[in-house]
């Protein structure tokens, strides 16, 4: 009798077994989807270190391109006042400072009003208003930069030339670059400096309110010490986006290849000297200007991920 | 009134009137450029410029608007596919490991890296080894611009596409390719083809990294990638710089001026409907 029903036992448990267990064709279906699987990551993946593979290309080929010439100036090649092509002679300077007083003057005039704006639309603008106005400086973000020189070498520069003929002689310059440059960069700000405002929570803006605060005193005690970092990391970005402008700054900087220690004098950048030259240069000078591409690499490198280090901090907060 | 009370409001409105000020400045520019274009560009506007090549005197800008259709068309389909499958990694792979982190980091750099550097980087491994310019180059150089603002959207897009719904469709059985291409693309492909749209506007205006690379010609170009490309930022370039001269010329190029900046604008008027319709 145990025996008996042992076996039907058994019986039943293999019946069971049978319909549990996977057919030949669904086990196919599951070794076919594990290997999609398995492709899709590996493909995604690949794709993902693409992105370190550009760096690590465009890093190398601008350090190979431009080792003959570092080789050859050394360090004539950072000390050196003029870029004299026709004589052999580059020196970075004019173009290195250039760069860096464009930025500075489009910084120093961006930030106030990148901060107004963004007062004004987080805080005082009417909702209905908020999104025309935001969308408007946005799609002033858009505009190709060398729509902005052709408007500078156009109407800017013609204008300062009539208006301010003492300190605008020719109407181009560094300035005038400057100018440009900041607005093209004041979207690029104010996006950043509005969006972190906004993640300050409501209810601490209306504590302030309630303690009896205005405007201003709750913007200045309550919202900036609390999104100064993300901030700062906007206009980090601004003034990276800033150093490696080309065209709008090639129209209007008035491609002067000697140093001028002046703020408002015609000059040059490290961008519009390359855009300038780099059709016609072979040899050495083609070379010097690659060098000079890794100087601005690494300059706007070292900017924009002291940026995104700032802006990570700021993210890790929930808006 | 409290003279303390006084001092303050006054502080308030001094501030608040200086931040509008600073808005109308802000957004003054904007019209200030449409109204220079309009003025300047639409009496230059005729058929002609649509369907003429571009000459040494008149002519149009027809082949220079096709080659920059050609290589933002080309290089918005290579990078959208590298885009998104990069950004599908580092959202659903790659969490928060120190890889994805890096490449996250990486991504945000180049995401704002001057493009005339990528004009450079592309002339040094493309043009250089092949030895003369062409309108493959120029698509490179186009792709590794528009890569970066594809992979951001497309990582930013698929995180808000909640955990839940890729655990329902997992526990009814389905492998994670499936979940990925079924669940969480659907979820989240109004953000993703904002960010294509964005990029592609984006790069649709870039000159500086065509500058070595595509370089210009006055030919038209049917689809001979290797060859010189005619495109319309370089034909601006051009004619407002060595050929400044000709007033024929840079009438051409404001007409250009006009045809390039509506066309950017329009991208990205698309761009903000498309997003705004799915945050309904």
């Amino acid at each position: 009798m145990t025996t008996g029903s042992s076996v039907t036992h058994k019986a039943a448990e293999g019946d069971r077994m049978q319909k549990l267990s996977a057919s030949a064709q669904e086990r196919a279906a599951l070794k076919r989807n594990g290997i999609i699987d398995r492709a899709f990551e590996l493909t995604t993946r690949g794709s993902a270190l693409m992105v370190l593979l550009l760096l690590g290309t465009i890093t190398g080929s601008l350090v190979l391109a431009g080792w003959p010439a570092l080789s050859e100036l050394g360090l004539s090649f950072f000390t050196e006042d003029r870029w004299a092509a026709n004589v052999n002679r580059f020196g970075a300077l004019p173009a290195i400072y250039g760069t860096l007083i464009t930025s500075l003057i489009a910084i120093a005039i961006a930030i106030p009003v990148s901060l107004g704006i963004a007062i004004f639309l987080t805080e005082i603008c009417p909702p209905k208003l908020r999104r025309t106005i935001g969308t408007m400086v946005e799609l002033l973000a858009g505009v190709p930069s060398i729509i902005y020189g052709m408007w500078g070498m156009e109407v800017l520069a013609p204008f300062l030339q009539s208006h301010f003929p003492s300190v605008f002689p020719a109407g181009t310059g560094l300035t005038t670059a400057g100018l440009i440059l900041a607005i093209m960069i004041i979207p690029f700000i104010t996006a950043v400096t509005r969006d972190v405002m906004n993640t300050v929570p409501p209810i601490m803006r209306e504590s302030a309110y309630g303690l009896g605060c205005t405007t201003w005193e709750v913007v200045r005690h309550v919202i900036f010490p609390s999104v100064k970092a993300g901030m700062l990391g906007g206009v980090i970005l601004g003034l990276g986006r800033a150093l490696g402008e080309t065209m709008a700054v090639t129209f209007v900087i008035g491609n002067n290849l000697f140093l001028n220690a002046t703020v408002t004098g015609q000059g040059t950048s490290i961008a519009a000297l390359i855009a300038n030259q780099f059709s016609e240069a072979d040899g050495l000078q083609r070379s010097a200007l690659l060098l000079l591409g890794l100087v601005l690499f690494l300059i706007t490198f070292a900017v924009l991920a002291l940026a995104r280090f700032m802006l990570r901090r700021m993210e890790h907060r929930a808006p | 009134m409290n003279p303390v009370y006084r001092r303050r409001r006054m502080v308030n409105r001094t501030i608040m009137t200086a931040s509008l000020l600073a808005s109308a400045f802000g957004v003054i520019w904007l019209f200030l450029i449409l109204l220079t274009l309009v003025t300047k560009g639409v009496p230059a506007l005729s058929i002609d410029v649509f369907t003429e090549r571009t000459r040494m005197s008149g002519g149009g800008l027809g082949n220079a608007i096709l080659g920059s259709l050609i290589m933002t068309a080309l290089a918005t389909v290579g990078g959208t596919i590298i885009g998104i499958a990069a950004g599908t990694w580092l959202a659903e792979y790659g969490g928060r490991s120190r890889l994805a982190n890096l490449i996250r980091f990486i991504n945000d750099v180049l995401l704002s890296a001057p493009s005339i550097i990528i004009g450079l980087y592309i002339y040094a491994v493309v043009v250089l080894p092949m030895g003369h310019f062409s309108g493959w180059a120029g698509v490179a150089a186009l792709m590794v611009i528009i890569i970066p603002v594809v992979i951001r959207s497309t990582e930013d897009m698929l995180l808000l596409v909640p955990n839940s719904l890729r655990e329902a469709a997992a526990s009814l059985g389905a492998h994670r390719w499936l979940i990925v291409l079924k669940v969480c693309y659907s979820g989240a492909r109004a953000g993703i083809i904002t960010g294509i749209l964005l990029g592609c506007a984006r790069i649709s205006g870039e000159t500086a990294p065509l500058l070595f690379t595509a370089l210009n010609t006055n030919q038209w170009n049917f689809f001979n990638m290797g060859g010189e490309m005619p495109n319309l930022p370089m034909v601006l370039y051009q004619n407002m710089t060595i050929n400044s001269f000709i007033p024929e010329q840079v009438a051409l190029a404001w007409a250009g001026a006009l045809i390039l900046t509506a066309a950017v604008l329009i991208l990205n008027i698309l761009a903000r409907v498309t997003s705004a319709r799915s945050q309904k």
